[in-house]
């Protein structure tokens, strides 16, 4: 073990127990996600053939990423289309959970009961029961009949139809009506988010609150001169979170290629070249975005 | 508040006068503010729970419920078949002792590791401990999905350093055990561990210093003073991660799929439900096309329902473990 002048004594002491502490995560880090995160990246460059009772890989250079890229029909509408409802889908998220956690740290009656069920989605929403929630096509059936028996009387629906013929709609709104509609999506996938909120705004003290009302602040200036900078850095976190829990969902399309590649056609090779794509590019998001956030971050010591 | 208390002998209406109306503006306001939020709430509790309350009058209904236009919430034909059938195609009992064992289980030894881990982060200067915490972040981002692939490969053909080819000229295939993903969870690389390290860490690092100094003074070891000074204290988060935990293993797909193949979990059971209801009525009771979407989607909901039912219990009795102690963390960049 290199020994540094820095560390003698209790504090050397102290390094060799920190690192037995954290003992578990390095051997875990090293041998269950390094070693296989290489193996993955050698796998998209060759071609894995699954031999009786071995592996053979055969350097193949770049023909999984051309595949992906330009052989593929699928693959890049996919991509676009996952990463276009991200990008929107964890934008509505991070609003909605900032107004439901607005709404959820003032005092009323029935607040714990309201809590309670605004959180249920982190149970409901997680693993396997989203995927099997949103092939659920008897509930959309259900759902169309009604449109048609009331003569689609919809609201969303007759702010559309009203909005499209007078010529102002486009691209913008579709996306607007698409939230709208998806809002149950949205509810259900903020509760993580509502909770990391929520905790920020009770560690504001109300003397600020105080303060600012005594110098003849209303409440909706001191909501952005104080609580917006105040849960600022909260922002980050869960800008990161709502776009990795994105990623990771399991009616995720993208990962449904992937994981069906690999484990019904069994070309490991394919499927791990498309599963870098998809990480270096959410790598790149998420990279991009939080430098982007975290200039506008305001940190009170 | 003493204002009020000065003024409170008048009646409402000489106040509003003396303000020049504003009391009553203010009044009407806030009431008008109480009302709107009420009804947002209101609005948002009920989409949240409308799909559940849907599933349960769905597993209530018979069949022909299901394709009659009038019945929408309350079935018609009362029956508990859908139960029956779903118990039938999940194994039930069995398989709901499987999954709690195995969540237990998991869940025990991922928190269990994550606490060292995380207390290790939050306590203690070694060298390099950025760029270890920076891959503890690495963690977070990473989705499993990358390395699925060689994770698959790993444990079908398993070795350590070419061991067990020395010893019986074959490498362990421990693709359908459950050994890889404990394996996994002692290492820290389960289902959102970075997670738990990230907010176990958050958690100690805001204990005082002089908590830890005074217990070293008093003649502590560092073993000691983790275990009968920090944890103690730690017990809030521990629940709420620990909870996550379980429930999260509870429902994976993920991973139950990928390592724990021959153990049936209610997870996997869940996915698999309506190609079994197909199968058992095409080739049990001999029905031609198999089962109706309509059907399908009656036994997937009393299905869900079975599954999510333990979780709603448990989610009843520690509620405010799940979100109070979370949300007094104090969670920050």
């Amino acid at each position: 073990m290199k020994k540094k002048k820095k560390y003698t004594g209790l504090q050397r002491r102290k390094a060799i127990a920190g690192y037995l502490f954290i003992l578990p995560f390095v051997i875990g880090f090293l041998v269950f996600m390094i070693q296989p995160l290489f193996q993955s990246l050698y796998m998209s460059f060759s071609k894995v053939e699954l031999g009786a009772g071995s592996v053979k890989m055969i350097f193949d250079g770049l023909s999984n990423y051309i595949r992906a890229f330009t052989v593929d029909t699928e693959f890049n509408r996919l991509l676009t289309e996952e990463i276009g409802r991200m990008s929107y889908n964890a934008l509505a998220i991070m609003v909605f959970s900032f107004f439901v956690a607005l709404i959820l740290n003032q005092k009323f009656k029935g607040r714990a009961f309201v809590r309670a069920i605004f959180f249920l989605p982190v149970i409901l929403s997680s693993g396997v029961i989203l995927g099997v929630e949103t092939n659920n096509s008897l509930l959309s059936d259900v759902s169309s009949l009604i449109k048609e028996s009331t003569g689609n009387t919809s609201i969303s629906g007759v702010i559309e139809t009203i909005l499209e013929t007078s010529g102002v709609g486009g691209m913008a709104f579709e996306i607007v009506f698409e939230i709208v509609n998806g809002i149950y999506d949205v509810a259900l996938a903020s509760g993580i988010q509502i909770i990391i909120f929520l905790s920020g705004l009770q560690t504001i003290s109300t003397s600020m609150y105080e303060a600012a009302e005594i110098d003849g602040c209303t409440k909706w200036e001191s909501l952005w001169k104080i609580t917006f900078p105040m849960i600022s850095p909260l922002l980050i976190v869960n800008w990161i979170y709502t776009i990795v829990d994105f990623c990771m969902r399991s009616d995720n399309e993208v990962i449904e290629k992937i994981s069906e590649t690999m484990i019904v056609d069994l070309n490991y090779g394919f499927a791990s070249s498309m599963a870098w794509i998809y990480f270096v590019i959410v790598i790149a998001i998420i990279g991009i975005s939080s430098l982007i956030i975290s200039k506008g971050v305001y940190y009170y010591e | 508040m003493s204002k009020v208390a000065v003024m409170g002998k008048e009646g409402f209406w000489s106040r509003n006068r003396k303000s020049n109306g504003y009391l009553l503006k203010k009044t009407a306001r806030s009431f008008f503010l109480k009302i709107a939020r009420a009804l947002l709430l209101f609005g948002m509790c009920f989409l949240i729970l409308q799909p559940i309350f849907n599933k349960i009058s769905l597993s209530f209904m018979a069949e022909e419920d299901l394709y009659n236009a009038m019945v929408i919430a309350i079935p018609e034909h009362f029956t508990t078949d859908n139960y029956l059938m779903a118990n039938r195609f999940m194994d039930y009992t069995h398989t709901l002792f499987n999954t709690l064992a195995v969540s237990l289980s998991i869940a025990v030894l991922q928190i269990g590791v994550c606490t060292i881990v995380g207390y290790g982060f939050a306590r203690f200067e070694f060298p390099f401990k950025k760029f270890w915490f920076a891959c503890v972040m690495l963690l977070i981002v990473i989705p499993p999905q990358t390395i699925s692939t060689s994770l698959h490969l790993n444990f079908r053909f398993f070795d350590i350093f070419g061991i067990f080819k020395l010893l019986t000229g074959n490498s362990l295939n421990l693709r359908n055990s459950m050994l890889p993903y404990y394996l996994m969870s002692a290492g820290c690389m389960g289902l959102k561990n970075g997670l738990y390290i990230y907010m176990i860490r958050q958690f100690f690092r805001n204990i005082p210093k002089e908590m830890e100094e005074a217990a070293y003074v008093d003649g502590c070891g560092t073993l000691r003073t983790f275990f009968q000074i920090m944890l103690p204290d730690a017990k809030p988060i521990l629940t709420s991660c620990f909870l996550f935990s379980f429930v999260w293993q509870w429902t994976d797909g993920f991973y139950s799929k990928m390592f724990l193949g021959n153990i049936t979990l209610l997870s996997v059971q869940l996915q698999q439900i309506s190609e079994k209801l197909n199968y058992y009525l095409e080739h049990t009771l001999h029905q031609a096309g198999g089962a109706s979407t309509g059907y399908i989607q009656c036994i997937v909901s009393t299905g869900t329902l079975m599954v999510i039912v333990p979780l709603l219990i448990l989610y009843l009795f520690a509620q405010k473990g799940f979100v109070e102690s979370l949300s007094s963390t104090g969670i920050k960049m």
